[in-house]
């Protein structure tokens, strides 16, 4: 894990043994970490694991109980006006007024951060251009579907040039395609020099989005890296075998070289190999068969952040809808 | 100057004109209770009382004329106590989190909110007012035009101070709770003895002692007294009632409702400084 340091100019968040607790519910259990200007960076974690909460107390809509957190240079606890200056936010639930139209919420915005007329006029044209809002300019939010009202609640995120954008799971509940095109929106921003900051429980998300990421869970942080680091910790290449006779197949490729972890599947077994797997596959599959074993499938695949959640956590990521035990308390610090 | 207040009004009154339903139903309803309640109890009342002897020399006026001023201190009551419920819809479903994770000042939004229930009770005032001389109200008879004015300014001057008390006090109560229906039945229950406990529909005096005591001091007692001055005078007989108001009674009154809704300004700020809305 990496060690944030406070002192480091570059760094845009820097949180050190954050604490949250709900009662007796420990919902960020001492988390540190630092984000750089100008990246992305991911709180990648089933729901309930936290993020949410640590995203709230950065951003200053929860009292920081324990712990130090500084966002754009700022101390969350003494300076929350500066911080709260210096941020834009993408929360998780939609957070629009369904009979205001587009330009009215972003003129809200912009004069609820005390912009100036001139300045937030102009902003507001720039920003429907970029979001491609312009032609909704006068809908009301109801009107919107699910992505316009996402790509509407970023430009409002943007309309104070930020320093840092929060983004609170930002394609929940969107179809596939809109997904992709609102990444293409948050790169877009993140080019421009915005550096970002996303909670997701979306692999993909978070691969496809972030420079680095931290994977969360029960309120930790289990480990953190980019994306390459993550899945070259875990291992070179993932091999997926079915066979006759999965049992003795594992046993006898347990002290094969290369293979670092074998992992028991409903009808096969994966191989994390530490080598390129397209070399290590043939000396696998001629073991196998010296040893009688006969092989009915094959599959290798480079790690995907599936694998390296589950090697981090032993768990797949929990489904949505599916909260942990403990859903009283993770109800009322949703709301 | 910091002038975030203003947003909150701007946006509000956005919504007031938006949904037209609302904006009709809040200014028919007035009228409407002029219309049937005043018009169906005067002409008991004022049979009642025909046969009752008066001072001589007293102004003598009909019930309409009595209890218009009630019906513009109940509308006034309405609105301001439903003020504030934007605030619980924003806070389950819209802007709130977007505006207390802002720079802004959390006292704007109750400002804001106090601004724009404000500006609907007056227009709901006037246009009471209107009608209720329309259908017969005898208000500022008499009256040059300017003492018209002086009257109306007064009115809404009383109206003004009532109606921010009770829209902090809405706003107080809004940002406290979690569901619309438990706001609605927490106002509702509280509507009765504010209206009822006052001298908006009958005189006070003959109710029993404690009964009597809550209504000197309910805000809506020192509302009417304060319309009754402005629009019929310090000197009339209404209902067998000899109501005479001398001008320290009216200061005292409006300072009664300044004190008030000075208390439901702290109450609604100390709520809003602990509000955690995630």
């Amino acid at each position: 894990m990496d060690e944030p340091d406070p002192h480091r100019d570059d760094a845009m968040i820097v949180v050190e043994h954050l604490e949250h607790a709900y009662g007796d519910f420990r919902a960020v259990d001492d988390i540190s970490f630092s984000v750089k200007k100008g990246e992305i960076f991911s709180f990648l974690g089933p729901n309930g694991a936290g993020k949410s909460t640590a995203i709230n107390v950065l951003i200053t809509l929860l009292a920081l109980q324990k712990g130090r957190a500084t966002v754009a240079g700022y101390d969350v606890t003494r300076d929350p006006h500066k911080v709260r200056e210096s941020i834009g936010i993408v929360f998780q639930d939609v957070t629009l007024d369904r009979e205001m139209t587009v330009w009215e919420m972003l003129e809200f915005h912009g004069r609820l951060y005390n912009m100036p007329v001139k300045d937030r006029r102009e902003r507001i044209e720039e920003l429907l251009k970029l979001v491609q809002l312009d032609a909704k300019r006068d809908e009301f939010a109801k009107k919107l579907s699910g992505g316009m009202k996402r790509r509407l609640e970023i430009a409002r995120g943007l309309m104070t040039r930020p320093k840092v954008l929060f983004l609170d799971e930002p394609t929940i509940g969107l179809d596939p395609q809109t997904r992709m095109r609102m990444w293409e929106y948050i790169k877009g921003v993140n080019r421009e020099g915005t550096t970002i900051f996303l909670t997701t429980h979306y692999m993909d998300e978070a691969d496809q989005l972030s420079d680095r990421i931290s994977i969360i869970d029960h309120g930790k942080i289990i480990a953190t890296g980019t994306t390459w680091e993550l899945k070259n910790k875990l291992g070179h290449d993932v091999i997926y075998l079915e066979t006759d006779n999965n049992g003795r197949a594992q046993s006898l490729l347990e002290d094969f070289p290369a293979i670092r972890a074998i992992k028991p599947k409903t009808k096969g077994f994966s191989l994390i190999v530490t080598e390129d797997g397209t070399k290590v596959l043939p000396g696998i599959i001629d073991h196998l068969r010296a040893g009688g074993i006969e092989i009915t499938t094959i599959n290798l695949k480079k790690p995907t952040m599936d694998d390296v959640f589950v090697f981090y956590t032993g768990k797949e990521i929990r489904d949505e809808g599916k909260p942990p035990a403990r859903s009283r308390s993770a109800k009322s610090m949703r709301r | 100057m910091d002038l975030g207040f203003t947003t909150i009004f701007w946006r509000d009154m956005i919504r007031f004109v938006r949904f037209k339903t609302l904006l009709v139903s809040s200014l028919l309803q007035p009228a409407l209770w002029l219309a049937f309640f005043g018009i169906a109890m005067s002409s008991n009342f004022d049979r009642l009382m025909a046969g009752i002897p008066v001072p001589p020399g007293a102004h003598v006026v009909g019930y309409l004329t009595f209890m218009a001023a009630g019906v513009i201190a109940m509308t006034t009551l309405f609105t301001s106590l439903f003020g504030g419920i934007v605030i619980l819809f924003d806070k389950n479903w819209g802007l709130m989190r977007e505006i207390l994770a802002s720079p802004m000042n959390r006292n704007h939004i109750i400002f804001g909110i106090g601004l724009s229930g404000v500006a609907k009770s007056f227009i709901q005032a006037i246009i009471i007012m209107v009608f209720g001389v329309l259908i017969g109200a005898a208000f500022f008879s008499g009256d040059t035009p300017v003492q018209v004015l002086i009257s109306v300014l007064g009115i809404l001057a009383f109206v003004g101070m009532f109606a921010l008390g009770f829209l902090f006090l809405s706003a107080a109560i809004a940002i406290s709770m979690e569901s619309p229906e438990g706001l609605q039945g927490v106002i509702t229950l509280m509507t009765m003895p504010i209206f009822f406990a006052s001298n908006a529909l009958y005189p006070i005096d003959s109710f029993p002692e404690i009964l009597k005591i809550l209504s000197i001091y309910n805000p809506m007692t020192l509302l009417i007294t304060g319309i009754r001055y402005f629009a019929i005078g310090p000197d009339f007989v209404a209902l067998g009632k000899h109501y005479v108001f001398t001008q320290a009674d009216i200061l005292v009154a409006f300072i009664g409702l300044t004190v008030f809704s000075a208390l439901m300004f702290l109450l609604a700020y100390w709520r809003f400084k602990n509000a955690v809305v995630t």
